[in-house]
Order: structure tokens, then sequence, then C-alpha cells
């Protein structure tokens, strides 16, 4: 009994000591360097922030030395990203920083973060059937577009979904059918999915509303209220009032985890985006399962897309997406292709573009600069300054059949 | 992501000759290939125009009528009496518009058509034509005590340069750490995009606090002396400045540097085989970075060209309603990355920008519903010069059925 208790005493310190649970922990210390400077807890001096900071950052480079660099850089990065950014909170007022800082913060990010969730969810499983999705923005603006038309036109948000899902999957068909069918060159075709979407979308705007704003009052999905409208506690202005797609978006990170890594259906996704000669080998449908998952991208970019409008907005303008679909990209490719990485990316720059719209208490001009930090750093990631990310192997390669 | 030479997928000519009988099927692909090089583009843009027309007609107007206004709109009817330059008369003006157009277009569809020669998808356009635009922007605005040549100079080499810094970011990141460079453009694009917000806006270090017809911020104007002399029109009115002749020469030079030098050379050989290249002493990883760079000094020049040739200053709304660059794909795409391909290209899609918005005759279309006609139809036609094997696909497709023909009609009579 007492070895039993020993070898998982044993097991649990290794796994502890493993450098990528270090590094981990690293990440963790670098997020509350900087947390330990803002509201609620806002700590005046810089002493706290440093410290922690520079432990973070001594966890990254213990990781580097025993060759997890990956998590190793992330830990340093965030070390010495979260004793900087608290040591300038420290530095400005705190009536400014209780003005960003807010619990409705976490709101505004988690709303940022919803319609990139969905397209970087759906850009997996299209990227990981071996299909590359660069349509992602269009597919995203089909349906925010035909989803606000369709809870226009049938007076019900929820049809509207439906609406807006079909449109996504159609422009994902002409996709697919071009990628996979035809051997298209798959960058080219999203490329000109992207357009066919900007052309459709404003065509229809412009016939069906006049290129105005659509009526008001159209039928919205509905918020979850978890806590009573009086309440202003720190729960009730962060989770209290979500929209309804938004615990979507959450509920599909571990859901769509689950069925690309725990099921047989996600395992031929991954074999034929990985060897799809093998895939085959073993009986799998190739272009069946690129088609499927192709069109479910699609499905949930356009998701991504109507909750812009018929949630979010309640509204449509000419190209209201402005450029998501590819924020969403970046996220799939900074989350390395998995449903975890990518969501932890989509908050990231869902909650850099929130803060972009709080930071003008400082300063207006560095707000709209920090508006390019997505892409800033998708940037460095893909240039593999923090660990390389890796696509799935055969992506972009069109199959054809023996 | 995509190598198009892989022997995994780029194989497909050898199978068909393999499984079908030989000398024919040898024939027709070659029929293909030397044919496609006119009439696949040609095919492929009217099956875009038809296309778009069918949604004009599912619509409610008369698909004839709007392209005849469209085609009006961009100075069509101006080749009817050619000799009438003044501007008084519509026609006129209108071509010259057009032309205006196709100067930008000619750039960035060279842009897109260089790095493709290489092997490379530019996707990064139109963030290299704006980088381009700012600096020439900075320059026009800023030296303005300069003699008329010199600054005019200053502010071409200023924008080439700076779009060429730009490409050259995803060419050394694709060089060094293998990033795909069509993540990287993407990236740099909006990067681009945000910059423009940024250095434009109220208080930006662009903005003019002196220039301000509406609320809307705008850059301070090109000074004089580094506006490009106009030929035919009038400075005041969008004249068609001399960057026009630019634009051609830039045709030529990129003719003469991809089949007349050996780093054209060199380029090409890394586009069609990066391994081959290199086992021939090509440096590869060189010619990804020379390559982008290239290409970016083709899309930067052509923002530094419209920011000294007509427009003078920019805003924020001018950034984000900007996709020149990107048309640039469907240009090249069309062109099939040949010099002349591109201009002709650059022509067609120039009218359809001028035809479908401010140059757009007659009433049979609404001008906001014809501009979005020209989005489709680039996107239709980027998809269908996409897929060349649409048409290998369909002569297959006949051959089966012919075959299966043939062989029912043998079975028949057993």
């Amino acid at each position: 009994m007492s070895t039993y208790v020993g070898n998982v005493d044993r097991v649990l310190r290794s796994r502890l000591l493993e450098p990528s649970s270090v590094g981990a922990v690293g990440i963790l210390l670098g997020i509350v360097a900087c947390l330990l400077a803002i509201p609620p807890i806002s700590v005046r001096t810089i002493t706290w922030s440093l410290i922690v900071g520079i432990v973070a950052a001594l966890l990254g480079v213990s990781c580097v030395a025993r060759g997890a660099r990956r998590v190793g850089w992330g830990a340093i990065a965030a070390g010495v990203a979260g004793a900087g950014l608290g040591v300038l909170a420290t530095r400005s007022s705190q009536a400014n920083l209780d003005e960003v800082f807010t619990a409705s913060l976490i709101a505004s990010m988690l709303v940022f973060a919803t319609p990139l969730t969905f397209a970087a969810i759906g850009g997996m499983f299209s990227e990981r059937s071996g299909v590359v999705n660069i349509g992602l923005e269009g597919m995203m603006l089909m349906g925010a577009f035909w989803g606000i038309w369709g809870a226009d036109k049938t007076g019900n948000w929820f049809f509207g979904v439906l609406i807006a899902m079909a449109a996504g999957g159609g422009l994902a068909l002409v996709h697919a059918f071009f990628a996979i069918q035809l051997r298209a060159d798959q960058i080219v075709g999203g490329t000109a999915v992207n357009f066919l979407a900007l052309g459709i979308t404003g065509y229809f705007f412009v016939q069906l509303y006049h290129g105005e704003n659509v009526p008001t009052g159209i039928s919205q999905i509905p918020n979850v209220n978890l806590a009573s409208d009086s309440s202003h506690s720190f729960f009730a202005s962060s989770f209290g009032h979500l929209n309804l797609m938004i615990w979507v978006a959450i509920a599909l990170v571990p859901l769509s985890y689950i069925v690309m890594f725990k099921t047989p259906i996600g395992l031929r996704i991954r074999s034929c985006g990985e060897h799809p000669r093998a895939a085959e080998t073993v009986g799998i449908n190739v272009y069946a399962v690129r088609y499927g998952a192709v069109i479910l991208s699609g499905m949930l970019a356009a998701m991504g897309g109507a909750f812009l409008t018929v949630g979010y907005l309640n509204t449509y303008n000419e190209n209201v997406t402005a450029g998501r679909g590819f924020i969403a990209l970046a996220a799939l490719i900074f989350g390395n292709w998995r449903p975890f990485g990518a969501f932890g990316a989509a908050l990231l720059f869902g909650f850099s573009t929130a803060l972009a719209f709080r930071l003008p208490a400082y300063s207006g001009n560095a707000a709209t600069l920090f508006q390019a930090l997505p892409y800033l750093l998708t940037l460095i990631a893909v240039a593999g300054v923090i660990g390389r990310t890796v696509p799935p192997a055969a992506v972009g390669r069109p199959y054809k059949k023996q | 992501m995509s190598e198009p030479l892989d022997p995994q997928t780029g194989s497909e000519p050898e199978q068909d000759v393999a499984t079908a009988p030989p000398a024919t099927v040898a024939a027709r692909l070659a029929f293909y290939q030397r044919a496609g090089g006119i009439a696949t583009p040609i095919a492929t843009a009217l099956l875009a125009f038809m296309i778009g027309g069918l949604l004009v007609l599912a619509t409610g107007h008369n698909p004839f009528q709007a392209y005849w206004d469209i085609l009006n709109g961009a100075g069509l009817n101006w080749l009817a009496h050619p000799w009438n330059t003044d501007i008084a008369n519509t026609a006129a003006y209108n071509f010259s518009q057009t032309l205006l157009q196709t100067t930008t277009l000619i750039l960035t569809g060279l842009a897109v058509a260089f790095a493709f020669r290489c092997g490379l998808f530019n996707i990064g356009g139109n963030g290299q034509y704006l980088v381009g635009l700012f600096c020439a922007n900075w320059v026009g605005v800023s030296f303005v005590n300069m003699a008329r040549p010199a600054h005019i100079a200053l502010g071409i080499v200023a924008a080439a340069a700076a779009g060429a810094i730009w490409a050259a970011i995803a060419g050394f990141l694709k060089a060094t750490v293998g990033a795909h460079e069509v993540i990287t453009t993407i990236m740099l694009n909006w990067i681009a995009y945000w910059l423009g917000n940024y250095i434009f806006q109220q208080g930006g270090p662009l903005q003019a606090a002196a220039n301000k017809p509406l609320d809307v911020p705008i850059s301070g104007d090109v000074a004089d002396s580094a506006r490009l002399p106009v030929f035919w029109g009038d400075s005041a009115l969008q004249g068609l400045h001399i960057g026009f002749f630019i634009a051609i020469a830039a045709l030529i030079v990129f003719w003469l540097i991809l089949s007349r030098t050996t780093l054209g050379y060199e380029v090409r050989a890394v586009g069609f085989n990066p391994a081959a290249a290199g086992y021939g002493g090509i440096k590869v990883r060189t010619n990804y970075v020379r390559a982008m760079a290239i290409s970016g000094a083709f899309a930067g020049l052509a923002g530094g060209l419209d920011m000294m040739g007509y427009l003078f200053h920019y805003g924020t709304i001018d950034v984000q309603a900007t996709s020149i660059g990107f048309l640039g794909i469907a240009v090249a795409l069309l062109g099939r990355n040949t010099a002349l391909g591109t201009g002709l290209a650059a022509l067609l899609f120039g009218g359809l920008v001028y035809g479908t918005t401010h140059g757009l005759q007659g009433g049979s279309i609404d001008p906001s519903l014809a501009g979005h006609l020209t989005e489709m139809i680039q996107g239709l036609v980027v998809l269908f010069v996409g897929a060349d094997v649409l048409i290998l696909y369909l002569w297959n497709a006949r051959r089966k059925l012919r075959r299966r023909a043939e062989v029912e009609g043998a079975k028949a009579p057993a």
C-alpha cells in the first residue's frame, strides 16, 4: 500500500517537475505579475510585479535549458511582459486603471473572442483534414449577412443562425469543390472565395437593403442571465449576462477537442491531413472526409459571423467582419492547430481588441496601433521565435484518388 | 503549404498519359497547353462575366444593358473617335480614368506575378502598396524646397524601397525559418492597415491639422514639386499622369529581368523546382528574399505613383477602403504571370473598376450594385484561373463518356 502511494507520489512529483509543467507555471506567473498591478488587486508598488515576473522568466530559462523550448520561451516572454506591464500600470493613475480594467473587460474580451473562436475551430477542422482555408473571412461574412437577413425575414434568430450556417457552408462547398475535386491551388481558391463573399454580400446588401442599415428590432440571440440585473458584483458584470453564442463557443472548444483527438472521426480527419494516401489505404474516403471538414469549417465560421450581426451588433454594415476571419486564421496558427491553443489565442486577441477600445483613456493614437498586435504576434509565432508551429503534414496538397 | 512540383501531387499529366492511349492524349495535352496560353484566360473571363450576368439577371436587371453601361463608363465608346482627347468629352475622360486605374493595377499585378514566377504567392500587395503610399506622402509633404525632378525621384524611390522592405520581411522569414509567405504577407497587410489608421488619424504623425475640409482627419497635400506631370487632362480633375509610362516601362523591365538576365533565370528556376535549382547551385533562399523585394518594389511603386500622381493626400477612411492591391492577384492570375498578359488584364480590370463606379453610364444598374459586381467577377476569375485542372477535368469527363459509349457500342452487337 505504502509503495503504491509512494509510486503515485513519485509520478506526481516527476509530472510536476517536467519542463512543460514548470513552463506552464512560469506563463501563469507572468500573467499574475501583470494582474497584481491592475484592479481589483492594484498593488501600487513595482516590487511585487517585478519579483513575480522575474521568477516566471527564471522558470522559463530553466525550461529552455532542459529542452522544452516552446513553453520555456513562452514563460520568459510572459514573465518579461507581465513585469513590464505591471510596472507600467503602477505608473498610471488609479482612476485611469479603474476605468480600463473593470470586470466588464472580461465580458468584452469574450465578445471579441467569440467570432474568432468559431472561425478558428472551423479552420482547424478544414486544415487538419488537409485543406487550407484562407476563405474563413469570406465564410464568416456570408454568415454575418445571411444570418441577419434570415433573422429579419423569418423573425426568429434561430432560423437566422441556421440560414447563416447554410450560406457559410455553401461558400465552403465551392471552396471544397475547387480544392478537392478540381485540385486547384487551395490558397488561390480561398482568396477567390473571400472576394466572392465580399461581392455577394455587398451586392445583396444593396439589392435587399439599399446599402443602408437593416431595420431595427430584428430578433436577436438572447443573453444568458446568470445574475440578477441589479447585481454589480464582479461575477455579474463579467459572466452574468453573456450572449448565448458566447457559451456555445466556449462549449465548442472541449467538444471539438474530444471529436478531433478522442474519436474515430477525428482520427480520420487527422489522418487525411497527415498522410492521405495511407488513410485511403486503410479504407478512409479522403474526399468525403475533406468535403465534410471544409463544409463544417464554413458553417462554424458563419456562426461566428452570425454572432457578430444577430447576436452582438444587431445590424449589418458592409464588410462587417473587417478582417476577423484573418485574425481567426492567425489564432489557429498561433494555437498550433489545436482547439485549446486556438481558443487561448482567440482570448488573447479578443483581449487585445477589448483593451484597444479602452486605451483611449491614455492615448488614442497608441490604441490604434494596439490593434495590430494580433498580427504582429502571429508574425513572431510563425517566425518560430517562440517555438515552431507545426501545420498538418499534407495541408495544402491536393490529393488524387488512386 | 502547396509545393507545385511535389512528386505526390504534381504528376497528373504523366498519369493521364499513362492511363490513356498515349499518342492522342499527348497531342491533346500539348494542344491544351499551347491553347491554354490565350484560350484559358479568355474563357475564364467570359465565364466570370457570364455568371455575374446571371446574378444581375436574377435580381431583375438587364445584364446586357448593364455590361454595356459599364463598358461605356470605362470609356469604350471613346474608341469610336479616338483622336478627341478633350476631357470635356465624357468618353475621353472616362478612358483616361480607366488608364489611371490601369497604371496602378499593372504594378500591383506585377507584384503578384513576379513572386509567382519564383514559386511564391505574394498576397501582401495591398500592404506593400499602402506603405509605398505612406512614404510617398511623407516625402511629398516634407521636403518642400526640393527641385521638382529630384523631389519626384526621391518620392518614387522611397515608395518602391518601402514596398520592397515590407515584402522582403516575408521573403526573409520564408528563407530563414520557412514561414509560409501567404501567412506572413496576410499579417503584414493588416499591420500596414493599422499603421495607416495610426499615422493618418487625428493627431497621428502624418495627419495635417490645417488640412481638414471635413471632420475626417487626413494627411497634408503633397507639395507641387512632388506631383507627377499630367499629360492627358487636368491635374485638378485626376488627369492621367506620367506614371502610366512608368507602369508600361515596369512591364518591360519585368519581362527583361525574367527572360534576359541571370537573376530572372534563377528566379524562374527556383519557381519551377526549388530543390533542383538548389542542386544546380542556385541560392534558393537568396532568391526568395530577392524575388519578394522586387515584388514589393512594384507594389510600393504603385502606391507612390498614386500618391504623387492624383491622390495627393490620404485619410484613415481611404486606408480602410483600399483593395487595389488585392485586385492585383486577379490581374496577375488572369494574365498568367506574364508581362503582356498582366498589362491586358490590368486594362480589363482598370476598366471594370472605373466603369462600375464613377464612370457608370445610364441607369440600368445602381452604381453601388455595379461596384460589387466587380468584386464578384474578380473572385470568380481568381477561382477559375486557379483551377487549370478544370479544363483537364472536363476533358477527362468527356473522354470517359466517349469511352463508355464506345464500350457500350462494342457490347451492343454481341
